[in-house]
């Protein structure tokens, strides 16, 4: 009887012992990386503002969050499941891909990035993380820096290296993650997907570049005509018109995000 | 070795639990929101008189929402004058269902007092009317879900489009307009249609 009592509870601890170790490995701390204080010109600011802006320090995410990870926050989270999300927080090819809402199948590999994701869903992922989607400026900062440079826009060759990683045809289909780290750490924010930011709806404020034709569709507080400064920052102007063309319920197959928290 | 009698009492027993308890939950859960709803947004909000509420508390009601904030020079001035123009051409009876939410962009400097000074100022009527502030990270999502895009510059000024969204009673978007400083006759005819008596608000 002792000895069945004593299996019996070894067995349970045992269980539990395993349990735990399976919960860890599914959710392994997320890698957030410091990104010290700085002032820092935006490849937004306009011609005539181009002084420094203050930026706080914050500490970004070192990768995009992968399908692994994604899948571990809609088990906890059901209502952001494919099929369950309510219609006005993501568009119809919300997770497409992955070949169940339970599921990611061969189409979505555990370390590639997860796409097909709206910005709500995105927001969400990353409020549930206990951190927040990045600023425009937070996410543009930290991808200014080469390994060696924390401004490395300015670099003709960096620019050239830029170009060319964009300019790999998005047919090849998704990396993974795990790129070389830049000098704070972070990874692959610029080869592998595109990135929602917390701000993403209204980089450009100036009517030409949102006006749909009707004159009456944009007038704005304050002064919005902005004349961009930086217009040799193809790759950066680039992705900006993309964030600018989305909305928050939008889904495409190249769209991931990180996110970023407050540091203590 | 229960006799069967004990069984069939215990299972009556259960059945009638669970009905007891499903029924109690039914009476506790408001009515669901449909998956098109706005309204599946939980945001919470504080108003000019410091009430708070959350923004899904609207639900029932046909309302007419827009964002905003007080230290406006222009836009903002525009905006309140074109939904006040726009309701006026409501009958007196169908203005009178209509509630209007602005939601300002200014999560600091909008407290319930400044919002108080402008409605005041602006001689706006509180009861029908709410302006209301929320905490940045939810002004965010509100302005995502009423796809309003809005900046704030350098000088804490805030760079946005004049948009008016009607709202049925479940949180639908049954119109918008982002005609400013004149009447938008479609806006004006959404409105009337979802006001007349004709389809009451449940």
């Amino acid at each position: 009887m002792r000895a069945a009592a004593f299996l019996h509870g070894a067995t349970r601890w045992l269980l539990g012992l395993t349990a735990c170790v399976a919960a860890m490995g599914a959710a392994a701390a997320p890698d957030y990386r410091p990104i010290p204080a700085t002032g820092f010109t935006s490849v937004l600011a306009t011609e005539a503002d181009a002084t420094p802006v203050p930026l706080a320090a914050y500490a970004l995410r070192s990768e995009p969050v992968t399908n692994a990870e994604f899948l571990a926050f809609v088990q906890a989270h059901p209502e952001w499941r494919r099929g369950a999300v309510a219609g006005v927080f993501a568009d119809q090819r919300y997770l497409e891909h992955w070949a169940a809402p339970d599921h990611l199948g061969a189409d979505a590999p555990p370390d590639q990035p997860v796409t097909r994701v709206s910005w709500f869903a995105a927001d969400a992922y990353c409020r549930a993380e206990d951190a927040r989607l990045p600023t425009w400026l937070e996410w543009e900062r930290a991808a200014a820096a080469s390994a060696s440079v924390a401004d490395a826009r300015n670099d003709p060759a960096w620019r050239r290296e830029l170009l060319d990683w964009y300019s790999q045809p998005s047919s090849q289909g998704l990396g993974r993650i795990g790129g070389e780290p830049n000098l704070y750490g972070v990874r692959d924010l610029h080869a592998l997907v595109w990135e929602w930011v917390d701000d993403f709806s209204a980089l450009i404020v100036a009517p030409d570049s949102r006006d749909q034709g009707d004159p009456d569709r944009l007038k704005f507080c304050g002064e919005a005509a902005l004349s961009l400064r930086d217009r040799d920052n193809y790759a950066l102007l680039m992705r900006v018109a993309m964030l600018s063309s989305l909305k928050a319920v939008n889904t495409t197959m190249n769209l991931g995000f990180r996110c970023a928290r407050e540091l203590p | 070795m229960t006799p069967p009698r004990s069984l069939f009492s215990r299972a009556t027993l259960g059945l009638l639990l669970a009905l007891i308890g499903t029924a109690a939950l039914a009476a506790s859960t408001p009515p669901a929101v449909p998956a098109d709803s706005l309204y599946q947004l939980k945001a919470a909000l504080t108003d000019q008189d410091a009430r708070t509420f959350d923004f899904s508390a609207g639900h029932g009601k046909p309302r007419l929402i827009s964002m905003f904030y007080a230290d406006c020079p222009y836009m903002c001035p525009l905006l309140i004058d074109t939904i006040r123009k726009t309701e006026g051409e409501l009958p007196e009876a169908a203005r009178a269902r209509l509630d209007v939410l602005l939601v300002s962009f200014d999560a600091e400097r909008d407290t319930p007092a400044a919002l108080k000074a402008l409605a005041e100022k602006r001689r706006i009527d509180t009861a029908r009317w709410t302006l209301a502030r929320a905490d940045a990270a939810d002004v965010r999502r509100i302005a995502a879900l009423l796809d309003i895009p809005f900046r704030q510059l350098a000088d804490g000024s805030f760079s946005h489009a004049g948009v008016m969204i009607l709202l049925d009673a479940d949180g639908r978007v049954v119109a918008r307009s982002e005609t400013m400083g004149k009447l938008d006759p479609a806006f004006v005819t959404a409105l009337t249609q979802t006001l007349s008596p004709a389809t009451p608000s449940p």
